[in-house]
């Protein structure tokens, strides 16, 4: 059988995503047995001309990691999509938007300007921003737009497969490269990952009737190992994440913060997140309710650290502006 | 493919008025799987019901969207109209265009263009909907009655008349409730006893009635058609089946100075008592906290004097379970104490009493015989002033809401005071006269007009103690002249509240209460004696003020629900319950203490949380608890929502 042709990219990520392959340790071997790598910058040195040089479809797989925040993951992400058969979202950016989709909460001019002027470090008399083009007396420069919303892959182009994760487990991802190699490929638009919920997988002790007091943050507990994580105060995304990551975090007593996104047919996890909590936080008083819901720090980072190019309303309140 | 028919009523002008019907129903006529638009002035008369059935038949329609009312008013009366029509009823909804839009609106332009997002939305989530049964249920064909006042005591009597077993509770040593300590009653002047305590009899002679004084419900479970209610049998330390009610233990009982509830705390009573004369059953109780014998070891003459050895110091509380398909709460009202008026001198003027405490003065049977003696120093009072709404219709410091009796009874307090002390004078400071009611108005006429009752337009601020006289200081606002009166007695009508400990019992049944303690009705105007809650209804002054034509109506009207449930072979619950999907629940078991109804359980085999469907009242609760989208309600799924979130969001051109 022909070797496949696999590609992999990274957009508005940090890194970990390509990293993450080398979590396969010894396994890698196995893919490069299996696979040729066409493009993959930051391993080998490819440029863009060759990716357009390619036939449409060349690609048999294209792993695509990272959200899309300026034109240039934009214009990547249709030309990889073109020229690849199989795409797929790889890790928690290019799936739900991950941390970089954070930025949605705020908007561009907010974020230019902390980081072009109002930080310590920066120096910046004049307020020049980055700008998309500039006219030199050598010509005309440009550098990739900076968008003012963060977009997970599936709103730019079709995607087929998800694998979810910050970043995707290795098991998962030589789960993928089985199924692609011998072409037991699940339905397309499925997550290669679990279908319930963390709290299937997770070992802790679950009370009958689940109740929190207080919430808590992780620097403030220490966890007894054994009741769960929420009962004890922790913001724990479990039941509203995806399983499939053997409840990696909680087996070191961290509380799920959610990299697997939301469960099977579930859109907005944060939303699903804020909603069960709601439900279970005890207070008998307006006054008790105020305090529980003071006591949790960034609520919105917390219940959409991985989510914000997922959530149904958009987490940033604008005036007259679409998002 | 869906085939939906829209039909959008103009509601006379009340949607009409503020919203373009026409184009509603043109706008919505070309829309995905709409398969017939059309409006009509009141869809939800015969003739417009007849449109609806006529366009199922013959275009075939499988489901409607009716825009009209909210669905609370009448969505029963169209999925009814489409069951006729052989349209499964949970395929129709109903678009809110007035309660949501027209009401709330005045731009015609706007309105009609929301509403027809509305219709859009509904459209989308008819396209959703999936047919679906009733659930049907075993009905225990028992009722239970809580409170022995006048309107548990009419609502036992109906539904013991009409042939099932009623179970009636009652917190106090006798049935008879308030009734029980009025003089007499407006607008006829009927002695309240004559008319009260036959019916007291009757309900303890009734072979369907059984009887449980001194008990309070401890306990609820269950659901509408199979409630399991523990009822706690207070220790009365008398064995009720061996007493006679010869009263000896009462009249050797050397504990005296005990406060008697009955009176008011005008009269003393003993700690072996009965609390009136005509009281049912008519068997005494041990006040524990006042008996010498429990306090002290020493004493024992009620056991001594007994000739039938009923008196039992050994005696426990006792639990009764009981199976009942249905639960009647008529737990009656309070009334505001004298004690709380800071104006009125916080109860420490012995001069001003409350209402009730004058009608116990006006009994015959009452501590003063009947006579009208003032408590200070038994002095018949020759200026009396009664207040109306004290602690009412004073949002600031007191109920925000007319306490409804106190105009009609203030009245009636004025005029008998006059029948008994002919030379007195009696003033009435008052807000405004709500006599509303048969022959009430003319009662208060009566009482200014013949028994020249001085009815001063305007609120008392102020009353103190000036040697023996109490000042009433107040304005006469028609007058527009400050008043002050040197009165010998001051009667207030005070707030009637709600039961101080509704709040816990309501808890305890799971029946929604109001913001003042009083149980909620389901729907002010077409479901007044039903609570939300499946299987509870509500008579008397437990949902809200009310004199005693009312309460009996109310009462009345419950038993004739109760019976209507018990009527048929099952109950009916409706399908629009939780469901779980297996395959997507991870146990995590938030849904189970989010269900108010107790239908969520945890299933340890199978690892996976359940519904009982015939608890679940469909109030979504843990569908918006579960975060794994494996609980969803029927027909109120995540995906019709998402549907119907992008249609009311969808840019158009309306």
């Amino acid at each position: 059988m022909a070797k496949l042709k696999l590609g992999m990219y990274w957009a508005a990520t940090c890194g970990g995503c390509d990293v993450s392959v080398l979590d396969t340790h010894e396994r890698l071997l196995k893919i490069v047995e299996a696979a040729d790598i066409y493009f993959w910058p930051i391993a080998m040195d490819f440029k863009y001309k060759d990716v357009e040089a390619m036939e449409d479809g060349f690609l048999d797989v294209c792993l695509f990691n990272g959200a899309i925040r300026n034109s240039e993951n934009e214009h990547l992400a249709k030309l990889l999509r073109k020229k690849s058969k199989v795409m797929v979202a790889y890790g928690a950016c290019a799936a739900f938007g991950g941390i970089p989709a954070l930025a949605n909460f705020t908007t561009r001019e907010k974020i230019l300007e902390k980081a072009y002027k109002t930080t310590v470090s920066t120096d910046n008399p004049q307020g020049v921003y980055p700008q998309p083009s500039t006219k030199m007396p050598e010509g005309e420069i440009t550098i990739p737009e900076f968008y003012n919303h963060v977009y997970k892959l599936s709103d730019i182009v079709p995607v087929e497969y998800t694998i979810p994760g910050c970043p995707p487990p290795a098991d998962l991802l030589m789960t993928a490269v089985e199924a692609i190699v011998t072409g037991k490929l699940p339905p397309a638009g499925s997550t290669i990952a679990g279908e319930k919920t963390l709290c299937d997988e997770c070992p802790l002790e679950k009370s009958e009737k689940p109740v929190i007091n207080d919430i808590k943050r992780p620097f403030q507990v220490i966890p007894d190992g054994k009741k769960c994580l929420l009962e004890q105060g922790l913001i724990c995304m479990g039941p509203a994440t995806r399983s499939g990551c053997g409840a990696a975090c909680i087996k070191v007593n961290m509380p799920c913060r959610g990299c697997f996104g939301p469960a099977k047919d579930i859109k907005d996890q944060g939303a699903k997140m804020l909603s069960a909590l709601a439900s279970i936080v005890k207070f008998d008083d307006e006054q008790k309710a105020d305090q529980i819901i003071n006591s949790m720090v960034d609520a919105t980072g917390t219940l959409y650290r991985f989510g914000g190019a997922n959530a149904i309303l958009s987490p940033r309140r604008t005036e007259g502006e679409k998002p | 493919m869906e085939k939906i028919g829209v039909f959008v009523c103009h509601c006379g002008l009340n949607i009409a008025g503020t919203v373009d019907v026409k184009k509603v129903a043109e706008a919505i006529s070309g829309y995905r799987d709409v398969a017939h638009a059309e409006e009509y002035k009141y869809m939800c008369s015969d003739p417009g019901q007849n449109l609806v059935i006529k366009a199922i038949k013959e275009k075939g329609l499988t489901g409607l969207v009716v825009a009209a009312c909210s669905p609370t008013l009448h969505e029963t009366t169209f999925r009814k109209a489409a069951q006729r029509a052989g349209l499964n009823p949970y395929k129709v909804e109903i678009a809110n265009i007035r309660e949501q839009c027209s009401w709330v609106h005045d731009d015609k332009a706007l309105a009609t263009s929301k509403a027809i997002k509305i219709v859009r939305t509904m459209v989308e989530k008819v396209r959703g909907d999936s047919p679906l049964e009733t659930i049907k249920v075993d009905v225990t064909k028992k009722a239970l009655v809580i409170g022995g006042g006048i309107s548990g005591i009419q609502a036992a009597l109906d539904i013991a008349n009409s042939g099932y077993p009623v179970i009636l509770v009652e917190r106090q040593p006798s049935i008879g409730g308030h009734m029980a300590q009025l003089s007499e009653t407006f607008p006829t002047l009927d002695c309240s006893q004559c008319i009260l305590t036959p019916k007291m009899v009757d309900v303890s002679k009734h072979p369907n009635i059984t009887l449980h004084t001194y008990s309070e419900v401890e306990d609820v479970s269950g659901y509408v058609g199979n409630f399991k209610v523990r009822i706690k049998k207070k220790a009365a330390y008398v064995d009720r089946d061996k007493c006679t009610g010869c009263g000896l233990c009462s009249e050797k009982c050397p504990s005296k100075n005990n406060s008697s509830e009955f009176e008011r705390g005008m009269a003393f009573r003993k700690a072996i008592y009965t609390p009136f004369p005509q009281a049912v059953p008519n068997k005494p109780v041990i006040d524990r906290e006042n008996c010498t014998y429990f306090q002290t070891g020493k004493c024992g003459v009620c056991a001594k004097v007994c000739t039938v050895g009923a008196i039992n110091y050994e005696q426990q509380d006792e639990m009764i379970e009981e199976q009942v398909g249905s639960i009647v709460i008529a737990t009656g009202y309070e009334v505001h104490p004298v004690s709380k008026f800071a104006e009125y001198g916080y109860g420490t003027i012995p001069d001003v009493i409350d209402g009730l405490q004058f009608e116990r003065m006006l009994s015959a049977s009452g501590p003063t015989e009947g006579e009208v003696k003032r408590p200070s120093d038994g002095k018949t009072p020759k200026e009396v002033v009664f207040i109306q709404c004290a602690g009412s219709r004073d949002p600031e410091k007191y109920f925000p809401y007319c306490s409804k009796i106190c105009c009609m009874y203030t009245a009636k307090h004025a005029k008998l005071y006059k029948h008994k002390v002919h030379d007195g004078q009696p003033y009435v400071f008052y807000i405004d006269i709500r006599a509303g009611g048969k022959k009430y108005e003319e009662f208060v006429q009566q009482a200014i007009e013949e028994e020249k009752v001085v009815y001063l337009r305007g609120k008392v601020s102020r009353i103190y103690r000036d040697g023996d006289k109490v000042m009433v200081c107040g304005e006469d606002t028609l007058l527009g002249k400050k008043v002050e009166i040197a009165a010998d007695l001051v009667v207030l009508a005070s707030a009637i509240t709600a039961q101080t400990d509704s709040r816990e019992l309501a808890q305890k049944l799971k029946a929604a209460v109001d913001e003042f303690g009083f149980f909620s009705e389901a729907h002010p105007k077409l479901r007044p004696v039903e609570s939300n809650t499946g299987g509870f209804f509500l008579a008397g002054a437990a949902q809200a003020p009310k004199d005693i034509p009312e309460a009996v109506a109310q009462a009345s009207a419950t038993a004739a629900k109760v019976t209507a449930l018990f009527s048929g072979k099952y109950l009916e619950h409706e399908p629009i319950v939780a469901t779980v999907v297996e395959d997507l629940c991870s146990g995590c078991r938030i849904c189970v203490p989010a269900c108010p109804y107790g239908a969520r359980e945890y299933d340890k085999e199978k690892k996976v949380a359940r519904v009982n469907e015939v608890l679940c009242e469909g109030c979504g609760a843990c569908v918006s608890a579960c975060a794994s989208g494996a609980t969803q309600q029927n027909n109120f799924s995540d995906q019709q929502f998402y549907e119907m979130i992008s249609t009311a969001l969808e840019e158009s051109n309306v």
